[in-house]
């Protein structure tokens, strides 16, 4: 365990990274060119950082295979619920600010000590998923993804940069394997209608069914997990998902 | 536990993108010393070669031995800025033209008339033909592919000036190269971050292409050039592509499997060419010489061609030697083969040279005498074919340099303008850490609170 007090960044009462040392630009510019180290392809991405204790040595191959992805993870807390919802699965939250990054690994990092044994399949990357998604996940590798309270990017000519978007839609479908769902949500009602037709529009989704909808168990994190849907919920305001699952598309 | 206090996101809006900025200063300093690279193509059955150097297009029969007059009554605009991109489609039916003017214009090559001006919303990269000659499909700079219909290709339709769909995108990325696989069933489009994608191409392409075959995944660097090896064996054709990371890799394309890695910058140096500057061995374009499978690599300040053999049933690249072109500063710019002929067109060449009376240089030469004795040998020497040996002699070489010989100074200025081409077409712009901080400083999305 790291010593408190040597660590100013940390808060000494509860022993969880502190704030102010984590702040960061509100928003980043997905399309601006990246400094951080990128795997070269899936088979590159180095799980004994990551899960430490389920990969002992960056050689080991024991087989299992990232398979939920939180895209604009935030701050982490719709990892860090999944985590114990499913602890047999290996999850990643993708990030492009830096700052919250190193707070996301930080807090797990807390957790996994706190909690001996626990929080060991969750972890975080600095990366734009809009660039580099085929070079974290093979084809068919992820059983869920998760797009929570993405920046809006109202004007028009910035609809390019949405991360649900016609084009990149196609990647999701790539990366995701048949059966596979993709979980959107927003406070925002335009967005939310832009998502939702998005994936409508697209061959190789469908909506679930309400039923299914009730029964997943991570439909209800989708509003209450993170720290923006929070934020969205103490404020009374509306949210607006759309919950698709990826098909084989009809020839 | 206590959950920390956490900064939360806002809704405001980004005004201007760094990626913004950078295009317009880009297209703003660009203006003076953007020189495009001459390009060559030549038709499947060799009956006409053509160039491209800037916004001029000069087309050669090669049987009739004569120069062809382009005819362009599609009321569609001329080229009036540096053409990226030539192609061959349709086993030779058609020919396609494209770049920074933003125009894509289809040509019979019975006729060579112009049959189709379409219209591009951004400039373009990389050109692709369907093999049944029913689509086109052309890249943009912002990492678009646009796909549009030609039902009128055997000129029995009025001409057209059709409007294109996007097909499929690579984010924000600019797309070198656009390749159909041999059996038509893919399209693969190839970027300047290090990414191959293969995508199914559709029953129905004016819908969007959906379905992503696979990514092949490997350069360190941009990828410069795809190509096809296609033999009977081999009939859905195996992928090979050169980088900036000085390699030829080789691709399963079903899989996204790389299948072997050639170092062809290792094996130029060993050959001592000039290695005192960065990059100098960037592949810059590869091309199939289609009866065997061997593969002629042009490397940035390679004077003449490497030459790769591919075995296909151990799936292995090698490289065979290397053909030098002594005597004359011959970098190629762009390789061209045709399915028979057996040759190998080279054109080194540049447009808007500055310093020089010449507003461009575009200099051709062929290489003969590829056969191949057994896996890994040839049975003949390549040779570099002299002027008059050329197909089409001095007649050719009028028509598709402009002017039969060079003069020595003109090729040194190109020489010079050729290297600024190659770098501005594939490295992307790098700012100095002083630029950067002061870009930051003026961003108007920052927000620290
Ligand atoms: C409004 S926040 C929502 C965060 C979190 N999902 C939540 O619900 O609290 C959106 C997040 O997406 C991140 N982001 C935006 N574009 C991204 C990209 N291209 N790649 C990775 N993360 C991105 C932003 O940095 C930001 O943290």
């Amino acid at each position: 365990m790291l010593e408190n007090k040597a660590n100013p960044t940390i808060n000494k009462s509860t022993g969880l990274p502190r704030k102010r040392f984590y702040r960061a630009r509100a928003h980043s510019n997905p399309l601006s060119d990246s400094h951080f180290p990128i795997p070269l392809s899936p088979s590159h991405v180095d799980y004994s950082l990551h899960y430490p204790q389920l990969f002992p040595s960056s050689d080991q191959i024991n087989g299992s295979k990232i398979q939920f992805a939180d895209i604009g993870c935030g701050f982490g807390g719709l990892l860090i619920s999944l985590s114990t919802l499913f602890p047999e699965t290996l999850m990643i939250g993708m990030e492009l600010r830096d700052k919250v990054t190193e707070y996301v690994k930080e807090r797990i990092s807390r957790l996994r000590v706190a909690n001996p044994g626990q929080y060991q399949n969750i972890s975080v990357v600095r990366t734009n998923s809009m660039k580099y998604i085929p070079n974290y996940f093979e084809k068919g590798q992820l059983s869920k993804m998760f797009f929570l309270f993405p920046d809006p990017h109202f004007k028009e000519k910035n609809h390019r940069r949405r991360v649900i978007s016609p084009h990149l839609l196609h990647e999701y479908a790539y990366v995701l394997q048949v059966g596979g769902i993709i979980y959107t949500i927003t406070d925002v009602e335009e967005l939310g209608e832009w998502m939702k037709s998005c994936l409508e529009n697209h061959p190789m989704f469908e909506a679930l069914s309400q039923e299914e909808l009730e029964a997943d168990p991570a439909v209800k994190l989708l509003s209450t997990a993170t720290e923006e849907g929070q934020k969205v919920a103490r404020n009374g305001g509306q949210t607006f998902q759309a919950v698709y699952r990826r098909i084989v598309p009809a020839s | 536990m206590e959950d920390p206090p956490i900064e939360e996101c806002e809704h405001d809006d980004i005004n201007k993108t760094e990626q913004d900025t950078q295009m317009e200063e880009s297209k703003q300093n660009n203006k003076d010393v953007e020189v495009a690279p001459a390009l060559i193509a030549v038709h499947p059955t060799q009956n006409s070669v053509a160039v491209s150097v800037g916004s001029d297009l000069r087309v050669f029969n090669v049987p009739e031995d004569c120069a062809v007059t382009l005819v362009d009554e599609s009321g569609g605009a001329s080229h009036n800025d540096s053409i990226r991109a030539i192609k061959y489609g349709a086993n030779g039916k058609l020919f396609v033209s494209a770049g920074d003017d933003k125009l894509v214009k289809v040509w019979s090559t019975e006729s060579w008339r112009c049959i189709s001006t379409v219209y591009s919303e951004k400039r373009v990269s990389a050109l692709a033909v369907s093999n049944d000659g029913l689509h086109v499909c052309f890249a943009d700079k912002f990492g678009v592919v646009w796909v549009v219909d030609l039902p009128g290709v055997d000129g029995s339709e009025a001409p057209l000036n059709r409007k294109a769909v996007p097909l499929l995108g690579h984010y924000c990325s600019i797309i070198t190269s656009l390749e159909f696989s041999p059996d038509g069933r893919f399209i693969v489009s190839a970027d300047r971050d290090f990414k191959i994608r293969v995508t199914v191409f559709p029953k129905k392409p004016l819908d969007g292409a959906h379905e992503i075959q696979s990514f092949c995944l490997g350069h360190k660097e941009f990828v410069s050039c795809l190509a096809f090896i296609c033999t009977p064996d081999y009939l859905q054709g195996i992928l090979v592509s050169g980088s900036g990371d000085s390699t030829v890799r080789m691709w399963d394309v079903i899989s996204g499997s790389l299948l072997d890695t050639c170092e062809v910058g290792a094996k130029a140096e060993q050959l001592k060419f000039d290695t005192s500057e960065a990059n100098c061995s960037t592949v810059t374009d590869i091309c199939t010489i289609p009866d065997c499978t061997l593969i002629a690599v042009a490397i940035q300040s390679l004077q003449g061609i490497m030459l790769l053999s591919c075995n296909l049933p151990s799936e292995t690249l090698s490289v065979v030697k290397v053909v030098s072109i002594v005597g004359e500063n011959f970098i190629p710019t762009s390789l061209g083969s045709s399915i028979s002929g057996g040759l190998l067109w080279m054109v080194t060449g540049a447009s808007k040279l500055s310093g020089s009376d010449h507003s461009s240089l575009s200099r051709v030469k062929v290489i003969s005498g590829f056969r191949k004795s057994s896996p890994d040998s040839l049975e003949q020497e390549p040779v570099v074919l002299g002027d008059c040996e050329i197909p089409g002699g001095a007649k050719l070489l009028e028509k598709l340099q402009g002017s039969i010989s060079i003069d020595e100074k003109v090729f040194l200025a190109a020489a010079e303008a050729v290297k600024t081409a190659m770098c501005n077409l594939l490295i992307k712009k790098q700012y100095s850490v002083e630029k950067r901080e002061c870009r930051k400083r003026t961003r108007n999305d920052k927000k620290m609170r």
